[in-house]
């Protein structure tokens, strides 16, 4: 029971580095700087996300409440 | 504006440990917490929740509620005894096997901080009840404080070798069909009919989540139908009016519970908001309601009745794009927007007439409330990368959109699944709110500074000043507090002495201030305090 999450070493980083693609050609010159933005938020939250997405939030389960 | 305060049940989870029991965790919460502040010699670890004026069922109708009828979750006037007969009988037996570490054999369940909130376990999850603030502004920082505390709480336990470490997320839902609230509450005079605020509110509370809510991947309360809607709770609403909160939960809920003068005063509570990370949309939340209360006590409530309220709420709540209409029922068809600009415009008319948001002469906050309202309504019908700047439910879609195009995922992708939750989680570096506001997507209505003290100090303009004081400064002589009393056990009286606090707007820094400052000891304080030296000792 000791805390697993918190001690083991995370492999998602790694992995994530080699799925992340390209950033796509902007269409006709056209990338904003808030495009560029959301995409660097989400190469950030890439690496912030919980490993294993599926079994994470599966295993969410909450008892009732008010 | 008027006293209003924030309470926050959050979602508890230790991923190393699944199925590990809730209530037992979130008993380590409020236990790591008195540690925490034990630490910082902040007092107040273990002052006891008074329960003495605690009337859960109370109908604001104008009965009360048997307690053999009422649901065993409707009895929050008792403290919860967290004994293995409770645990099995609230989560079965099969319960009790995973983690009933207790060696004390009474965890504390209860503290009253220093900030005069309350943290406590209720039910299956920690709850942090925030002070009685007098505006909105306040509101906002006060319940941030609650996920600074939350934090602390939970980086404490990461540091236990032992137990498993927990995370707290500030959300409502587990999306599998499972909700635990996040609830405001509003001082109100008792002389306003309840009828007034069911018909004054209701076609409010089935819109204002289009600038408050949180917004939710997955659609119906266990989440089957794939998708994204405005609101955590509104699937877990299935009525219009009555005193539940757990079960069959109402757009009005008829709790009367003042913790204050009963004759006087009415607390509104709220139980149909979303818990907010978005300081704007938690501004909002709580300005415009306390607005829509002036309206209604003032008898200048929209004269609107909406259609099937509960299946309204739930339609808006469907719709990110705004335009679905809903039906009233002297025949129109209004958006969500239309509604909320009905209510803005007759709550500008009444600030404007009763002076309250002139610039020099009015409360200083109804103006700016006013305005935040209109440029919100502005910017969702017209700018919406704008709105998502401030408004929670867009800035979570602006990221699942993100995640949707750059890499092609349906609504059932448990990564957008993830991206929900962890946008909840109150640690910065895992939370998805506390990155966007990082890098300065999210708009603040506090600064870090503020909410930082907020956490050590309470409100200086309502009787949470003199809650909080006494916890931080007589820690060891004060033994129970609650909404409307502080006890004190001073040696030399010979019994406890309980002080009333049955006005929200005495025991303010004003009215106590000095009398903090000239005392040390508890004894000469409360011997000032009531006008009574202690008896001498038996002879």
């Amino acid at each position: 029971m000791a805390g697993q999450e918190q001690q083991q070493p995370q492999p998602r980083d790694s992995e994530v580095e080699e799925e992340v693609p390209a950033p796509p050609a902007p269409a006709e010159g056209q990338a904003s700087a808030s495009t560029q933005g959301v995409d660097d938020l989400l190469d950030e939250i890439d690496g912030v996300l919980e490993s294993n997405a599926e079994e994470f939030v599966r295993a969410f389960v909450q008892k009732g409440g008010q | 504006m008027r006293v209003m305060g924030s309470e926050t049940e959050y979602g508890i989870h230790a991923p190393s440990a699944p199925g590990a029991n809730a209530t037992m965790m979130s008993a380590r919460v409020v236990q790591a917490y008195a540690q925490v502040t034990r630490l910082r010699a902040a007092g107040g670890a273990e002052t006891r929740w008074d329960y003495t004026d605690e009337e859960p069922l109370h109908d604001a109708r104008g009965w009360t509620l048997e307690r053999g009828q009422a649901h065993p979750s409707q009895l929050t006037d008792q403290p919860p005894v967290l004994d293995a007969e409770a645990v099995a009988l609230a989560y079965g037996r099969d319960e009790l096997e995973l983690d009933g570490e207790d060696e004390s054999g009474s965890l504390l369940m209860n503290m009253v901080l220093g900030n005069g909130a309350r943290l406590y376990v209720d039910h299956a999850h920690p709850e942090y009840s925030s002070p009685e603030v007098t505006n909105p502004a306040a509101a906002v920082a006060w319940d941030a404080a609650g996920d600074l505390v939350a934090l602390s709480a939970v980086r404490r336990l990461a540091g236990d070798t032992e137990l498993p470490p927990v995370n707290l997320y500030k959300n409502n839902t587990d999306n599998k069909s499972v909700s635990y609230g996040s609830h405001e509450n509003y001082l109100m005079p008792r002389s306003v009919p309840f009828g007034d605020i069911v018909r004054g509110l209701t076609p409010f509370f089935v819109t204002r989540q289009i600038i408050c809510g949180s917004g939710r991947v997955g659609i119906g309360q266990d989440s089957s139908r794939p998708g994204y809607q405005i609101s955590q709770r509104a699937d877990f609403f299935e009525a219009e009016v009555g005193l539940e909160t757990t079960i069959r939960r109402p757009i009005i809920n008829t709790r009367d519970e003042p913790h204050a003068t009963a004759d006087k005063y009415r607390r509104l509570h709220v139980i149909i908001g979303d818990a907010n990370l978005s300081q704007v949309s938690n501004y909002l939340k709580f300005g415009t309601t306390a607005m829509v209360l002036s309206l209604i006590e003032a008898g200048l409530a929209p004269k609107i009745e909406v259609h099937e309220p509960v299946a309204a709420l739930q339609a808006i709540s469907h719709d990110t794009s705004l335009t679905a209409k809903i039906r009233l029922m002297d025949g129109r068809r209004v958006t969500a927007l239309d509604l909320q600009w009905i209510y803005h415009e007759a709550a500008a008319k009444l600030a404007q007439d009763t002076g309250v948001a002139d610039a020099v002469d009015g409360d200083g906050h109804t103006h700016a409330v006013l305005d935040r309202w209109a440029a919100t309504l502005t910017q969702l019908d017209s700018d919406r990368a704008a709105a998502a700047t401030s408004v929670e439910w867009l800035a979570k879609l602006s990221i699942l959109e993100g995640y949707r195009q750059r890499d092609g995922l349906a609504w059932d992708d448990a990564r957008l699944g993830l991206v929900d939750l962890q946008w909840a989680d109150i640690r910065p570096e895992k939370g998805l709110y506390y990155r966007l506001l990082t890098r300065g997507r999210m708009q603040r209505i506090v600064n870090d500074a503020d909410i930082a003290a907020a956490v050590t100090e309470p409100p200086s303009d309502t009787r949470a000043y003199f809650r909080g004081r006494c916890v931080s400064s007589f820690s060891k002589d004060v033994v129970g507090a609650s909404w409307d009393s502080v006890i004190f056990d001073v040696p030399g009286y010979g019994r406890l002495q309980r002080v009333p606090t049955r006005e929200p707007l005495r025991g303010t820094k004003a009215l106590t201030g000095a009398l903090f400052a000239r005392h040390r000891e508890a004894g000469p304080f409360l011997a000032e305090l009531l006008g009574n030296a202690p008896a001498p000792p038996p002879a």
